[in-house]
């Protein structure tokens, strides 16, 4: 599966961010063979509709499942639209290869 | 004649300075001399609170939001590309509109190269129109509470485009220099930059400056002084050429009038002479 991780820099062990849309960075995880990419969110600095923008980027980029601490209305009505699976991380301290080993251990929450 | 009171802070007297300027100027002139006042602060109109208008009118104001006929939608992503608010999402082929972050600019459906976008009206708050005693033609609008706002099409502006061939207005300006601010300088000959003498008022009271400079227009000075004695829309002012006409002094007598409803026109009644003789 793939997977798109709000984070606060661009690295797979940078810490995670909590929020969806004004993330600054996203990390493309495939849970499978552990490959990942880092992208800019698209959104992070929009005054307004960073959660549609960073939803755009979540379908464009085909994931299949977005994980964060939390998701908008607008983000969650865009990615329940394209499909996406919501799940959400608990907060404190977490990296991003914390959060694919808690995924790929079944133990994160559905939104 | 438009004069927009403006300021960049909120709180720092637009509404006591707009409402106290259209009293005076409506007891300077003649009965017949058409002298109009728009609130055009829609999140938070209170300029009645002192001027006390009999509405007769009201309308509902709306923008035109974008409706997508899927069964025309090609998926081309266009008009979520032009789209500068993200209102618009491309989910696989389908489009989905986000209502509450449309700005109503016709991007979307001017762009669509197949026409499967139609606009329709959305209400997001009321328009209302009426006189006051002394026969100002006031107006005003009224967003509806959870409507956001930074909509160019501010909700009064219909009832300013109709209030304008009022041969003086008074604009009630929105605090801060985004969209509906703009909005509301578009065309105004001058207006006092009201705003408290501190560095925070400052940068909206420059951007509003040259909001108002692109126009051609010109600004006047009014302000009241911080408390710190901070002299930073002062020297703003001389540095940019601008004439200041008055300032409000800290007094007790002034938020006694305003927490009655008063304008400061009445509990301050010498404060008609400010205005200058050549308005």
């Amino acid at each position: 599966m793939i997977l798109l991780i709000s984070a606060q820099q661009s690295e797979i062990d940078s810490p995670v961010d909590d929020r969806f849309g004004r993330s600054d960075w996203f990390l493309k995880v495939n849970s499978e063979t552990l490959e990942w990419q880092a992208f800019r969110n698209p959104g992070s600095n929009n005054r307004g509709g960073a959660g549609v923008a960073a939803a755009q980027f979540a379908a464009d980029q085909k994931v299949d499942v977005a994980i964060s601490g939390d998701f908008g209305p607008n983000a969650s009505t865009a990615l329940r639209a394209a499909g996406i699976q919501m799940i959400l991380f608990p907060s404190g301290g977490l990296n991003g290869k914390d959060v694919v080993d808690l995924f790929r251990k079944g133990a994160l929450e559905q939104e | 004649m438009q004069i927009a009171v403006a300021s960049g802070k909120g709180g720092t007297g637009k509404t006591t300075v707009a409402t106290a300027l259209v009293l005076s100027l409506a007891r300077a002139f003649p009965p017949d001399y058409h002298i109009g006042f728009l609130d055009c602060d829609v999140e938070a109109p209170d300029a009645h609170l002192f001027l006390h208008p009999a509405f007769e009118k009201q309308q509902p104001a709306i923008i035109l939001i974008p409706k997508v006929d899927q069964t025309l939608c090609t998926g081309c992503g266009k008009c979520v590309e032009v789209c500068q608010f993200h209102a618009l999402a491309r989910i696989g082929t389908r489009v989905i509109v986000f209502p509450q972050l449309c700005h109503g600019c016709g991007s979307c459906t001017i762009n669509c190269p197949v026409n499967a976008i139609t606009e329709e009206a959305d209400p997001i708050g009321l328009l209302e129109a009426g006189h006051t005693d002394t026969g100002i033609d006031f107006a005003r609008g009224t967003l509806t509470i959870s409507e956001p706002i930074g909509n160019p099409d501010n909700p009064a502006n219909e009832t300013l485009e109709k209030r304008r061939p009022a041969q003086i207005v008074i604009l009630d300006a929105p605090p801060g220099a985004s969209c509906s601010v703009v909005e509301t300088l578009r065309g105004c000959e001058f207006y006092p930059a009201g705003g408290r003498t501190h560095s925070l008022g400052l940068h909206d009271c420059e951007t509003n400056d040259r909001n108002l400079a692109r126009d051609g227009n010109s600004s006047r000075g009014h302000h009241k002084p911080g408390r710190d004695g901070n002299k930073a829309i002062d020297d703003f002012c001389k540095a940019e050429d601008l004439p200041g006409f008055a300032a409000h002094p800290f007094d007790r007598g002034i938020a006694e009038g305003t927490a009655k409803g008063q304008p400061l026109t009445q509990y301050k009644p010498g404060i008609s002479r400010k205005v200058p003789p050549d308005f």
